[in-house]
C-alpha cells in the first residue's frame, strides 16, 4: 500500500501537461463545431422545454 | 396522440425545501457563532464542542452538505420531474434518500462536535458516515436515472446534464478522497500521506466547490431562470459549450490551492493554466444567464425572485473571475492563508448559492401551495438586507486579508520582520467584528424569508400530487436536419453518464499518476523518521481539536516566511503524515517548525490560557486536555495501521510502543516538574506538547538522497 517509489522515474513529465492541453483543445473544438452546426429547430425546441 | 395522465410528486420537494431552510438557519448560526469567537474568544465557552476548531468544520459541512445539499435535491426533484414529464422513478427511494440524507446530517453534526474527524477539510466525516453518504448517493442516482429513463420527453434538457455530471463526479471525488484505514468506529487514517494526500484532498476540495456548489446550481439556474423570467435561455448552443468546457476544465484546477507548497512544480503550473482557462466557460454561463433577461429588465425591478437570481448570477461571475486571478502565483502569494480567501468563498456561498436558493424557494412555495407569495414587500426587504449583509461581510475581509498579508511581508530597514504575528492579528479585529455584523444581517434576512414563506404556506393549500399529462415517448424519434455525433449522447442518459465520467476522470488521472508513481516527485529525506507513539497520540489530538483550521504547517519559500518560521517546507518531510496537516488559513502562525521554539512549560501554560503567554491572542483555551487521559490501549492499533499504510515501524514495535510512549512522556513530565508544573504522564496535554516539540525538527541536519 505504499504509494511512493513504484517507478524510479518517468522521462519527460512535461508530456502530461502537453497531453492535457491537446486533449482539451480537441475536445473543445469538437463541441464547438457541433454546437455551431446543430439544427436550429431542434435547439429552439429544447430551449423551450422548461416553459412547457 | 394518446395523452398519458400522471402526477408530479410535490411532497418530496416540500420535505427537501423545509430541510434546506432548517439546515440553512442552523449552518449560518454556527458560522456566526464561530465568527464571533474570532474577536471574542470567550465565545468558545472553554468547552470542547464549542471551540472554533470544531465549530468551523460543523459550519462548513452544514452549509455545504446540509443547506446547499438539500437545496440541490429540492431543485432537482422539482425540475427533473417536469423536464422528463414523469413522476420520480420511485417514491420509496425518494423517501430513503430524504431520510438517509437528514440522518447523515445529524450524525455529522454530533460526531464533528464530539471531535471525530479525519482532519481533511470539507471531508471531515469519519468512515461510517462516508459509507452512508455513498449508499444514499447511489439511491439518489438510481432514482434520478430511473426517472430519466422512463421520461416522456425525448430530449434531455441541459439542466439534467448538469445533474448527471454532478452525480457521477461527486461519487468519484467522494470515494477517492475517502480512502481511509479505520482503527475504531470513529477513527481512521487517510490512505494517502503528505504531498499525495494534499493533492488528492485539494482535487476533492476544489471540485466539491465545482460539482456540489456549482454544477447542480447551474442546472437549477438553467431551469428556474427561464421559468421566473418566462422566456427561454439566451443561447442554448452556448449552454452546451458551457457544460462540456466547464466540467472538463474544472477537474484540473485543484493544485491552485497548493501554490508555492511542496507539491511538484509542474503540477502547480498545470493547475494554474486550467484555472485561467476556466474563466471562459464560467463567464459564458454567467452571460447566458444575464442575457436571458435582455429586454425584460423592467420585470427585474418588480419581481424579487428575479432580483435574487440576478445577484446570484452576478456573484457567480465575480467569484469565477476572482478564482482564476487568485490562482495566479503572484496574487496567490498575497492572498493564500488570509481572510481574502474566506471573503472569496462567501461571495460564492452567500451570493451564488444562498441567493439562488432563496429565489428558488420564493418561486416554489406559492406554486406548490397554489397561492400567491404572502408579501412581495417582505421578499424585497429580505433581498436588500441580504445584499447589504454580503457587502458588509466581504469587504472587511478583503481588507483584512490584504492588510494582514502586507504586514506579514514587511521588513524594517535593518532587515528584521517589522511585525510580530500577533500584531497582524489584533490589527484586523475591527474587520472581524464588521464581518459578523454583515453575517448577522444576512441571517436576519433569512428569518424574514422564513416568516414570509410560513405565511404563504398558511394561506395556501398544498398540492401533494400535481396532475399532468403528456404523450408517451415515441419509439422512433423525429429528428430535424442531419444527425450529429452529439445526438448519440444528448438523448441517452447512460451515454451522457459515461461520457461525463470520462471527461472528469481524465484530469484527475493525469495529475495523480506522476505524483504517485514518480519517485523524483517526492524526494525522500533520510533524516525524516516516523512519529513516536506519544507524538502520534498528540497528532490525533491536534486533528481532533481542528488545529488545522487556524494553523498551517507549510512554510512557503518566501523571504518573510523563512525569516519568521524557518527553513521552507520540503515534500520529503511529510511522507509519514496520514493525513497531511498543511492547513489553508493562518488565523494563528504557521507551526511547521514549531519544535524546540518554546520550552515545554510555555506550551503547557499556553494551551491552558493562551492570553497569559500571548496577551491579545484570540486562541481558545483547551482546559480539558489537563483532565482527559490518553487511551493507550489504542497505541498498538495506531502503530499497526500506520505500518499498513507504509510507515516503516519495525516488526513488533506495536508491542513495545506503550513503553516508548511512557518513557518519552516521563521526560516531558520531568521538564515540567523542573518548572514547578505537575502532570501525569498520560495527560492529553503531554502528548500534544510532544507533537508540538517534534514539528519540523527532522531536517535540522538535512540529507536529501
Amino acid at each position: 500500500m505504499k504509494f511512493i517509489h513504484y517507478l524510479e522515474k518517468i522521462s519527460g513529465v512535461s508530456i502530461f501537461g502537453i497531453t492535457a492541453f491537446l486533449l482539451f483543445s480537441i475536445f473543445f473544438l469538437g463541441v464547438l463545431v457541433w454546437a455551431a452546426k446543430a439544427d436550429k429547430k431542434m435547439i429552439d425546441e429544447i430551449s423551450h422545454l422548461p416553459l412547457d | 396522440m394518446q395523452l398519458e395522465k400522471f402526477h408530479y410528486d410535490n411532497r418530496i420537494v416540500k420535505w427537501f425545501a423545509f430541510a434546506t431552510i432548517l439546515w440553512g438557519v442552523v449552518g449560518m448560526l454556527v458560522g456566526l457563532w464561530a465568527s464571533i469567537s474570532m474577536f471574542y474568544p470567550a465565545a468558545n465557552l472553554n468547552f470542547a464542542p464549542t471551540t472554533f476548531g470544531r465549530m468551523r468544520p460543523l459550519h462548513t459541512n452544514a452549509v455545504i452538505f446540509a443547506f446547499v445539499g438539500n437545496g440541490i435535491f429540492t431543485g432537482v426533484y422539482y425540475s427533473l420531474q417536469r423536464l422528463c414529464k414523469a413522476r420520480m422513478f420511485s417514491d420509496v427511494l425518494s423517501k430513503i434518500h430524504f431520510w438517509g440524507w437528514q440522518l447523515i446530517i445529524v450524525s455529522a453534526a454530533v460526531t464533528l462536535l464530539a471531535g471525530f474527524t479525519t482532519g481533511k477539510e470539507y471531508a471531515e466525516l469519519e468512515w461510517p458516515i462516508d459509507i452512508a453518504i455513498t449508499l444514499v448517493w447511489v439511491v439518489f442516482g438510481i432514482n434520478m436515472f430511473g426517472t430519466i429513463i422512463k421520461r416522456r420527453e425525448s430530449h434531455i434538457y441541459v439542466a439534467i446534464w448538469f445533474y448527471i455530471a454532478t452525480w457521477v463526479t461527486v461519487a468519484m471525488l467522494h470515494i477517492v478522497n475517502s480512502f481511509e484505514y479505520p482503527i475504531s468506529l470513529f477513527k481512521s487514517y487517510s490512505f494517502y500521506a503528505g504531498v499525495q494526500d494534499a493533492l488528492v484532498q485539494w482535487w476533492y476540495g476544489h471540485n466539491a466547490v465545482a460539482f456540489f456548489l456549482t454544477t447542480p446550481y447551474l442546472g437549477l439556474m438553467y431551469y428556474f431562470l427561464p421559468k421566473a423570467a418566462n422566456r427561454p435561455v439566451y443561447s442554448y448552443r452556448l449552454s452546451i459549450i458551457h457544460f462540456w468546457a466547464l466540467i472538463f476544465l474544472y477537474i484540473w484546477a485543484g493544485p491552485h490551492h497548493l501554490l508555492y507548497t511542496a507539491l511538484p512544480d509542474w503540477a502547480q503550473s498545470l493547475g494554474v493554466v486550467f484555472s485561467i482557462m476556466l474563466i471562459a466557460p464560467s463567464w459564458g454561463g454567467m452571460l447566458n444567464g444575464l442575457f436571458t433577461l435582455r429586454g425584460a429588465w423592467d420585470k427585474v425591478r418588480e419581481e424579487p425572485i428575479l432580483k435574487f437570481l440576478v445577484v446570484a448570477i452576478t456573484c457567480y461571475g465575480m467569484a469565477t473571475f476572482e478564482g482564476p486571478m487568485l490562482s495566479l502565483k503572484n496574487v496567490n502569494a498575497i492572498a493564500h492563508f488570509t481572510d481574502w480567501i474566506v471573503a472569496h468563498v462567501h461571495i460564492g456561498a452567500l451570493g451564488w448559492n444562498g441567493f439562488l436558493t432563496f429565489g428558488v424557494m420564493y418561486w416554489l412555495f406559492p406554486r406548490m401551495w397554489n397561492t400567491k407569495l404572502y408579501s412581495k414587500k417582505l421578499a424585497d426587504t429580505h433581498f436588500w438586507i441580504g445584499t447589504i449583509g454580503i457587502i458588509l461581510y466581504a469587504i472587511p475581509l478583503y481588507w483584512a486579508g490584504f492588510t494582514q498579508s502586507m504586514m506579514w511581508k514587511q521588513f524594517t530597514e535593518e532587515g528584521q520582520l517589522k511585525f510580530q504575528f500577533l500584531e497582524t492579528v489584533t490589527h484586523i479585529i475591527p474587520m472581524y467584528i464588521t464581518r459578523s455584523i454583515g453575517g448577522s444581517l444576512y441571517l436576519i434576512g433569512v428569518f424574514v424569508m422564513v416568516y414570509n414563506l410560513a405565511k404563504t404556506v398558511a394561506c395556501g393549500s398544498f398540492i401533494a400530487n400535481e396532475a399532468a399529462e403528456a404523450p408517451a415517448l415515441p419509439k422512433v424519434v423525429v429528428t430535424h436536419g442531419k444527425e450529429y455525433w452529439h445526438r448519440w449522447i444528448e438523448r441517452r442518459p447512460m451515454q451522457m453518464l459515461l461520457f461525463s465520467f470520462i471527461v472528469v476522470a481524465l484530469g484527475g488521472a493525469i495529475e495523480f499518476v506522476p505524483t504517485f508513481l514518480v519517485k523524483s516527485n517526492v524526494p525522500t529525506i533520510s533524516s525524516v523518521k516516523p512519529y513516536t507513539p506519544l507524538e502520534l497520540h498528540g497528532r490525533d489530538i491536534y486533528i481532533r481539536e481542528g488545529c488545522y483550521t487556524c494553523h498551517s504547517q507549510m512554510i512557503r519559500p518566501f523571504r518573510d516566511e523563512v525569516s519568521r518560521y524557518g527553513e521552507y517546507s520540503k515534500a520529503g518531510e511529510f511522507v509519514y503524515d496520514h493525513p497531511f496537516q498543511w492547513g489553508s488559513k493562518r488565523t494563528g502562525p504557521d507551526l511547521a517548525r514549531e519544535g524546540n521554539k518554546y520550552p515545554d512549560s510555555w506550551h503547557y501554560n499556553h494551551f491552558l490560557d493562551p492570553q497569559s503567554m500571548s496577551p491579545g491572542s484570540i486562541m481558545p483555551s483547551y482546559v480539558w486536555l489537563y483532565d482527559d487521559k490518553l487511551d493507550t490501549t489504542k497505541t498498538p492499533k495506531m502503530i499497526n495501521a500506520m505500518r499498513a499504510l507504509g510507515v516503516p515501524y519495525e516488526e513488533g514495535f506495536d508491542k513495545v510502543a506503550n513503553a516508548d510512549l511512557f518513557e518519552q512522556a516521563g521526560k516531558i513530565k520531568k521538564n515540567l516538574k523542573d518548572n514547578k508544573i505537575d502532570v501525569a504522564s498520560d495527560d492529553e496535554v503531554v502528548a500534544l506538547i510532544a507533537y508540538m516539540q517534534r514539528l519540523g525538527k527532522d531536517i535540522s541536519v538535512q540529507a536529501v538522497k
